[in-house]
């Protein structure tokens, strides 16, 4: 069989009517992230409607994220914002004492354009915390540019290296250390300028890209954002970044641009054969001839195995809503599936060059066309296309998971990417888990009958 | 601006948008911004519902900031029109369009010039109404714009149907056991040999309301939505309504009375005959209901006196209150409702049923009132039952909002007959339970705890490093000490004494393979 391999990359657009998270939703992960801080989102009944439904049992672990809710007096300015926010504020601060509380815009803040950043400084002169503003709003974002619109703003307040509390702790603490210890480092790691990444990933998923780096002799010297707001890296000229999700282009060119920071273009560490080439990115920018990375990417795939046996020929479909989907593409593309369309909310060709480059190079390997990728899809059109093209496998949000079952499609919910732990060699395996689950359900269930079920 | 980190009823859209999604062939059409069309996917998990949910959103962007929605509306609104040939298509404002202030009924207007499906603006201001109310009016709007084109057009057939009949008002998508509670009431009504004109919205379709007049009466099961189409429907058409909750035995007894009341009023003036439902009702109490036999049973003897609290919209937190207490024997300390619109009724109907009334929608004032009284059990929302589980008080769910677990698949109704043996089993297991935990505490749990460690370290001393064990304590509880487990067993293997967080996803690693 041949096939004809289309080797042009093009990302149409559509009409936009989509179905996603408010990037609002960020504060769920986030708030778990950076242990110290307060979101608060200013905002109407509508996004504190969606967050309390969205986040399901969390909210009753006395969450450290809450609504200012504006009423109609906040509306029609008769309410004084400053002083409004000044009293919830002193209250947060009375009950939880965060480091930080970071507030998140939205669209109705946008559109009565309250003044946040500008009240901000104020307050937080007057009160004592730091005060970020981000604009995580459904009027210019979706879904996971939430996390982006807070880490640009929290890029701001990073430490410049020379002034940088904690190098200066721990310059006191390795005075103290015993000598076998500082030695150990030094051979540990080469001598490289210092390496910033960002993005947040649980703990312990950052710790094992740590470790994977330290394999090459490469320190990270901080994440951002780190655990803890109080532990926030040092930024600034001379200082190397790199991504580690798709949907951080703001933050990226933040850092660029106002932290004079060098940014490492690489795709993203999702799959093995991202996470390969990710490091391979970061080697040569210090001088490293990366070591072993080929035999470790063998094995993983080796482990992989029985999950490939399962996904091999089988085709998907991303609806598109977190930004996450390039990457997944490339990852099961390498891992012998066909994937029909990419949906994606916003491409960002710059920030994602490398990413949509080794999705080419692996589309060639695998001698497959290179799939449509759909910026600003309307879901209406691609259910249509869906029911032409009949994939094995939909991924998309939870709007359309259960008709589309009922129509015998079966789907992954693409919300459960986000908030898996898929980044690195070690979790390549979540990621087939996640993907093959609807299809191992379906052959445990072969025998239950029709899997069409719905009147016509 | 107030501090809020839940809430009890929704914004407005939702209600509008639940009664638009209820009907048949309608479509919502959601002037949001993107995430705000979160509503399809409580539709779709929580009822599990399998068609694509009938809402979409004429996206809020930057532009439509800068420049007005213009176009973008009214053909988003021809668009489906086009592809999906709705009856009627709802034009439904959120916050964000509430402060836009658009000429949106201006735009309905245009559209539904051309359009062939019938375009209205839903009346609703995110700022005055909550999600109920929001239903209730949009409800009775639809109701009262096909009953009015009817009018005008002159195509009027007001007569009552020859047998008795009624309307039912105010069942639909997402309410608390809605589904269960409309198959009962069927099956009531068939009992009592009166035919089902409509019911609405669920399932409904809007070409029929014309027809809604000729039920001889209404029936409002739940008085939140559904009330004011009635009044409507009273004052226009001089339908009669009965609004009594079919809930519990002396309730279900007091409405089918009624019932019979409005049935032989109109029989009167028509052929049919007049009919006697005494011995139905007496049939019904005292054998196929198991209720009442089941609170003089020995077993409710224990719940006498009990202490407990009530909180919910105002049909099921009122309904339950005089439930338990007089037909079970309870006391109630407490009897709430969030719905501050309709406190007035809800003050009346509990007076005398219980210690204490409050009507609050701040759900840390519940909390801190049951913390205060410390029930036996309480019956709410799913808050109060997080409340209970903090508080290690039993809790039954009477009320939304719920969980996907208050959407069973089984019969499960609260009114009716069947009703009362499903509160009497939720009341007498939140008790039981409840005591059940008591008694272990007392005597010191089933079995002494000395559970023997899974573990295999106590032998051979495997030493954790700092770093690892720190690693380790940033495992969520439910999985660290499998984790721990697994990691041992693969320092063990391999020969390796010291535990570092690189030995620790090397395990992690090993084990995948």
């Amino acid at each position: 069989m041949s096939v004809k391999i289309d080797e042009t990359l093009t990302v149409e657009c559509e009409t936009g009517n989509y179905h996603t998270f408010c990037p609002i939703s960020c504060v769920s992960w986030l708030y778990q992230k950076i242990e110290d801080s307060f979101f608060l989102v200013v905002g109407t009944k509508t996004c504190g409607y969606f967050l309390q439904n969205a986040l399901g049992v969390m909210i009753f672990a006395e969450p450290r994220y809450a609504m200012a809710e504006l009423e109609e007096g906040d509306i029609s300015a008769q309410l004084n914002d400053y002083e409004g926010l000044k009293k919830l504020c002193i209250r947060i601060k009375k009950d939880r004492d965060p480091s930080v509380i970071i507030w998140i815009g939205t669209c109705t803040t946008e559109i009565i354009k309250m003044d946040l950043e500008g009240m901000a400084p104020k307050l937080e002169w007057e009160i004592g915390i730091p005060i970020l503003v981000a604009r995580a709003n459904g009027l210019d974002y979706a879904f996971t540019q939430g996390e982006d619109t807070v880490l640009a703003a929290m890029a701001h307040r990073c430490p410049e290296p020379e002034f940088s509390v904690r190098e200066r702790k721990e310059t006191i603490q390795n005075f103290f250390i015993s000598h076998s210890r500082k030695k150990e480092e030094l051979v540990e790691y080469a001598n490289h300028p210092s390496l910033v990444l960002f993005g947040s990933l649980p703990s312990n998923v950052a710790s094992q890209l740590n470790l994977e780096l330290k394999r090459q002799s490469i320190k990270v010297s901080g994440w951002l954002p780190a655990q803890k707001y109080t532990d926030l890296p040092s930024l600034g000229d001379g200082v190397y970044v790199c991504g580690v999700n798709p949907f951080l282009s703001r933050t990226a060119t933040t850092l660029i641009r106002r932290e004079k920071c060098q940014l490492i273009e690489a795709p993203f560490p999702i799959g093995p054969d991202g996470t390969r080439a990710w490091i391979e990115k970061i080697c040569p920018i210090f001088g490293i001839e990366p070591q072993g990375l080929e035999e470790r990417e063998e094995r993983i795939w080796e482990s992989l195995k029985d999950y490939l046996d399962l996904v091999r020929d089988k085709s998907v479909f991303f609806m598109g809503d977190n930004l996450l989907e390039v990457s997944l593409a490339r990852f099961l593309i390498r891992c012998g599936m066909i994937v029909h369309e990419i949906g994606i909310p916003y491409m960002d060709k710059r920030y994602q060059a490398a990413e949509l480059s080794l999705l080419q190079d692996t589309c060639m390997k695998m001698r497959v066309p290179i799939p449509r990728i759909v910026e600003k899809p309307d879901n209406s059109n691609q259910i249509r296309r869906i029911r032409e093209l009949q994939p094995d496998l939909a991924i998309t949000g939870m709007a359309h998971a259960n008709p589309l079952e009922a129509r015998g499609i079966s789907t992954k919910w693409s919300v459960e990417f986000t908030f898996a732990q898929i980044h690195g060699f070690a979790n390549a395996r979540d990621v087939l888990e996640l993907v093959t689950r609807p299809l191992r359900r379906q052959k445990n269930l072969e025998d239950l009958g029709p899997t069409t079920l719905v009147r016509k | 601006m107030k501090l809020a980190y839940w809430m009890y009823a929704g914004p407005a859209h939702i209600g509008t948008l639940r009664v638009a999604s209820s009907f048949k062939n309608v479509h919502a059409i959601m002037h949001a911004p993107l995430g705000d069309d979160y509503f399809n996917v409580m539709r779709s998990m929580l009822e599990r519902e399998r068609d694509f949910t009938a809402a979409t959103a004429s996206i809020v962007d930057r532009h439509v900031l800068a420049r007005g929605s213009q176009e973008r509306v009214v053909d988003n609104i021809l668009r489906k029109d086009k592809e999906e040939h709705p009856d009627l298509i709802i034009l439904t404002p959120t916050c964000t369009s509430s402060i836009l202030q658009e000429d949106l009924q201006n735009f309905v207007n245009r559209a539904s010039i051309i359009s062939d499906s019938d375009v209205i603006f839903a009346d609703v201001d995110h700022y005055q109404v909550n999600e109920i109310q929001a239903a209730d009016r949009t409800l009775e709007q639809v109701v009262r714009y096909y009953l009015d084109r009817c009018h005008r057009q002159e195509k009027w057939d007001q007569f009552l149907t020859d047998a008795p009949s009624v309307n039912i008002i105010g069942i639909f998508t997402l309410g608390f056991h809605n589904q269960h509670d409309c198959r009962e009431l069927r099956r009531l009504l068939r009992d009592l040999d009166i035919q089902i004109n409509q019911i609405i919205p669920e399932g409904g379709s809007v070409e029929e309301l014309q027809n809604l007049p000729k039920a001889w009466f209404n029936l409002i099961p739940y008085r939140e939505v559904g009330l004011m189409t009635a009044m409507y429907l009273n004052k226009e058409y001089g339908m009669p309504y009965i609004s009594t909750a079919p809930m519990g035995a002396v309730d279900m007894a007091e409405w089918i009375r009624q019932i019979q009341k409005n049935v032989n009023t109109l029989a009167l003036s028509s052929s049919s005959k007049r009919v006697d439902y005494e011995p139905y009702i007496d049939g019904q109490t005292r054998f196929v209901s198991q209720a009442a036999w089941f609170s003089r049973s020995i077993d409710c003897q224990n719940l006498t006196g009990k202490e407990t609290v009530v909180f919910g919209d105002t049909t099921h937190a009122a309904s339950i209150t005089k439930i338990l207490v007089r037909e079970m024997g309870i006391r109630v300390s407490c009897a709430g409702t969030y719905c501050k619109h309709d406190a007035e009724w809800f003050k009346e109907q509990i007076q005398g049923f219980c210690d204490e009334i409050l009507i609050t929608d701040d759900h840390a004032e519940v909390g801190d009132m049951i913390a205060h009284m410390e029930p036996s059990a309480i019956f709410g929302t799913q808050m109060e039952r997080h409340i209970g589980k903090r508080l290690d008080i039993p809790c039954g769910v009477i009320s939304a909002p719920v969980h996907i677990q208050n959407f069973p698949l089984g019969y499960r109704p609260f009114l009716g007959y069947e009703g009362t043996n499903q509160i009497a089993d939720l009341v007498y297991n939140s008790f039981a339970l409840g005591m059940e935990d008591h008694l272990l505490d007392i005597f010191g749990g089933h079995d002494t705890k000395e559970i023997i460690s899974k573990s295999l370290s106590t032998d051979i001393g495997l030493i954790w490093n700092p770093e690892s064990r720190l690693e380790l304590s940033k495992i969520p509880r439910f999985a660290r000490e499998k984790v721990e487990r697994n990691t041992e067993k693969f320092a063990r293997q391999k020969g390796i004494e010291t535990i570092t967080v690189e030995v620790m996803y090397a395990a992690k690693e090993a084990l995948n393979t």
